[in-house]
């Protein structure tokens, strides 16, 4: 099985090279370091959210909140930011991180003490998420000029030739790789989506691992939802709207099983990779952005449709009302 | 009480009169918040009752309860269709694409109902012919569709469709009762008599409760569900034609965030989200139900985006509090 996943992530890393290497053929600007550098800043947000995005499905949930959340968790850093200039930008991040975690554990709840659909929870957290940043902002911008300069260099500032922001995602990978593998609740998230039964009777609380998983999530939106305001240095209602997909996307080329239980951070890192190369190549090789929303459509399509051959060869649960806990 | 827990289901020898369980029913329940909502809005405003203002109410949940239609019979069967805005979408484009090569109110109808067709056809290829989850299926083609009116319209939009065509969406077969409105009561017809009163209705419930003993019990299981795709994508066509007959314009953003409101038709109206249970009365009465809400909170100035904060907080609502009151029930119980 490791065997397989390894190979997985080998045939994306060759998908990832050979997209590179076809558009370099036309444009050999792209392969230049600085520029493969921009690459990765541009999707370091897209990784963040799709480790969280990863945790989640693990357990054979879905969040289709996360953009959401991140445009208010942003919202909130914008206006905290426009309202009291002097806050220290650390505290600030902090309290978007909490309030993203808090906006998390909300869909956490609802699925682990209430039993409802994951899928239900956040298509309903998504447009109550949206609906609350109008009431908060009835609607206004949060203009540069609004933000602290202090609030808007973060993520530009270099650390040792590298912007912060793609220092940031590194940490995160690094940090969810350590969770992952290292940590019961960790693996508590593989054992949960591999099997829900299996779990319990090896003393895993299957509602509460949800919950964790939900949590983390939206801890990581919230940081995303600042970097994201900074970096463009805007906030209104429908930023990131329609991102949740991208997110999705991400993790279903990476491999991750939608049907929960298989996945590494290293696919979710190169489904983003793969995505965002594709995202910046576009404008290079001339098609227009519109296009955008088709390609990721089709891609998640084939990367479903592959991931479904792989995962063919595991064995079944047929009766799984039979095993009722 | 020990031998309850020896025996704890009871089944008993007759069952209760149909009375009590119709009074008891989701449904009913359903009514009885109809009638309050009907009775709230018409004290909120001295407008509400006019015939006509009604008549206009209507449209607010007429194009989604077509599809709703279509759509309860996707989430009894056990899976689910996020791509139906897109659809809409999709159809209006391709509508808009035939009008500026000329084409008349019939072609049009008909280049409608095919996209919606096709549509339906894609979705239901990938996941019964290759079998894979519908929700990742349609969340990519909710991608893929909309992002191909993207690709043909990028910021402009269609308009100039023929006057003939308007009728769809702005024409009135009686008095005060528009053709949505008749449309909405023959679909209702249709859907109801096809879930509640054919095999290929009863197929679809066994589908939803267990897949594989309908399937061991000779029901064509991918043929059913690919036909109930193929379903919802032709009535996200017809809502697609109503809806941009209705506006007159086309827009690649058009009906943004509808798949969100039909699903929540769909479970309000008393539909399992799990499958395997639901009726298309439930879902009619949750299509009045949500269209006079909306309709109410627009004439109090209420903004669109603070409505569907409500849909949202609706959708999580109705289908948290069966289960907590069946909880409170067993605790009472205990």
């Amino acid at each position: 099985m490791a065997k397989l996943l390894k190979n997985r992530e080998i045939l994306l890393v060759f998908a990832i090279v050979a997209l590179v290497f076809l558009i370099a053929l036309r444009f050999p600007g792209f392969v230049a370091p600085s520029n493969l550098a921009r690459v990765y800043n541009d999707t370091s947000i897209l990784i963040i959210l799709a480790l969280g995005q990863m945790a989640v499905i693990l357990t054979r949930c879905i969040d289709l909140s996360m953009a959401a959340n991140l445009a208010l968790s942003g919202m909130v850093a914008a206006m905290i930011n426009a309202a009291f200039p002097g806050v220290p930008i650390p505290l600030v991040i902090l309290t978007v991180v909490a309030l993203g975690a808090v906006l998390g554990s909300i869909n956490g709840l609802l699925v682990w003490k209430l039993d409802i659909p994951p899928i239900v929870v956040t298509l309903g957290t998504l447009t109550i998420y949206r609906g609350t940043i109008f009431l908060l902002s009835n609607g206004a911008w949060i203009n540069a000029h609004q933000m602290s300069d202090a609030f808007k260099a973060l993520p530009r500032a270099q650390l040792a030739g590298f912007p912060v922001l793609s220092w940031l995602s590194v940490v995160a990978v690094i940090a969810v790789y350590l969770l992952m593998t290292r940590t019961q609740t960790g693996r508590a998230f593989f054992a949960v989506g591999g099997n829900p039964h299996a779990a319990v009777y090896t003393g895993i609380d299957v509602g509460r691992t949800r919950f964790l998983a939900y949590c983390l999530s939206g801890a990581l939106a919230g940081l995303a939802g600042y970097l994201w305001v900074s970096r463009y240095a805007v906030a209104y209602v429908d930023i990131a709207a329609g991102f949740e997909l991208d997110i999705i996307a991400a993790c279903v080329i990476g491999g991750i099983s939608i049907a929960g239980g298989i996945g590494s951070v290293g696919g979710a890192v190169l489904g983003s990779l793969f995505l965002g190369v594709i995202k910046n190549a576009l404008p290079v090789i001339n098609i227009s952005p519109f296009a955008q929303l088709a390609i990721s459509g089709t891609v998640i399509i084939i990367a479903v449709a592959v991931n479904a051959r792989t995962e063919k060869r595991k064995g079944r649960v047929i009766l799984k009302k039979a095993e009722a806990v | 009480m020990a031998e309850t827990h020896l025996s704890p289901r009871v089944i008993p020898d007759r069952l209760r009169s149909r009375s009590s369980r119709v009074l008891k029913s989701w449904e009913s329940l359903l009514l009885v918040v109809a009638i309050l909502i009907f009775a709230l809005n018409s004290f909120a405003s001295p407008y509400f009752l006019d015939p006509w203002n009604l008549s206009d109410a209507t449209f607010n949940f007429t194009e989604k309860a077509l599809i709703a239609f279509a759509m309860a019979l996707v989430i009894i069967s056990g899976e689910i269709d996020l791509s139906v805005a897109s659809i809409i979408a999709l159809t209006s484009t391709a509508m808009g694409l035939a009008v500026t090569m000329g084409a008349d109110t019939p072609v049009l109808v008909l280049v409608g109902l095919g996209t919606g067709l096709f549509c339906g056809m894609v979705n239901g290829l990938l996941i019964t012919g290759l079998g894979l989850p519908s929700i990742v299926v349609t969340i990519g083609t909710m991608s893929l569709f909309r992002g191909l009116s993207f690709i043909i319209l990028g910021d402009k939009a269609y308009t100039g469709y023929p006057d003939s065509f308007a009728y769809f969406g702005q024409g009135y077969v009686w008095w005060v009762f528009s053709f949505e409105l008749a449309l909405f009561a023959v679909s209702a017809v249709v859907f109801g008599v096809l879930l509640h009163k054919t095999n290929f209705g009863r197929s679809v419930y066994a589908i939803g409760n267990n897949q594989t003993a309908a399937l061991f019990s000779g029901v064509r299981v991918g043929r059913v569900k690919f036909i109930l795709f193929l379903l919802t994508g032709l009535m996200a066509g017809i809502a697609s034609i109503c809806l941009t007959s209705r506006l007159g314009s086309t827009r690649p953003s058009i009906a943004l965030g509808v798949e969100l409101e039909v699903v929540t038709m769909v479970v309000l109206g008393g539909v399992s989200i799990l499958g395997g249970s639901g009726t298309i009365p439930g879902v009619v009465l949750a299509a009045f139900i949500m269209g006079m809400v909306t309709f109410g909170f627009g004439l109090l100035n209420v903004p669109g985006i603070v409505m569907s904060i409500f849909i949202g907080a609706l959708l999580i609502s109705v289908i948290a509090l069966p289960i907590l009151w069946s909880r409170a029930r067993r605790r009472m119980a205990h």
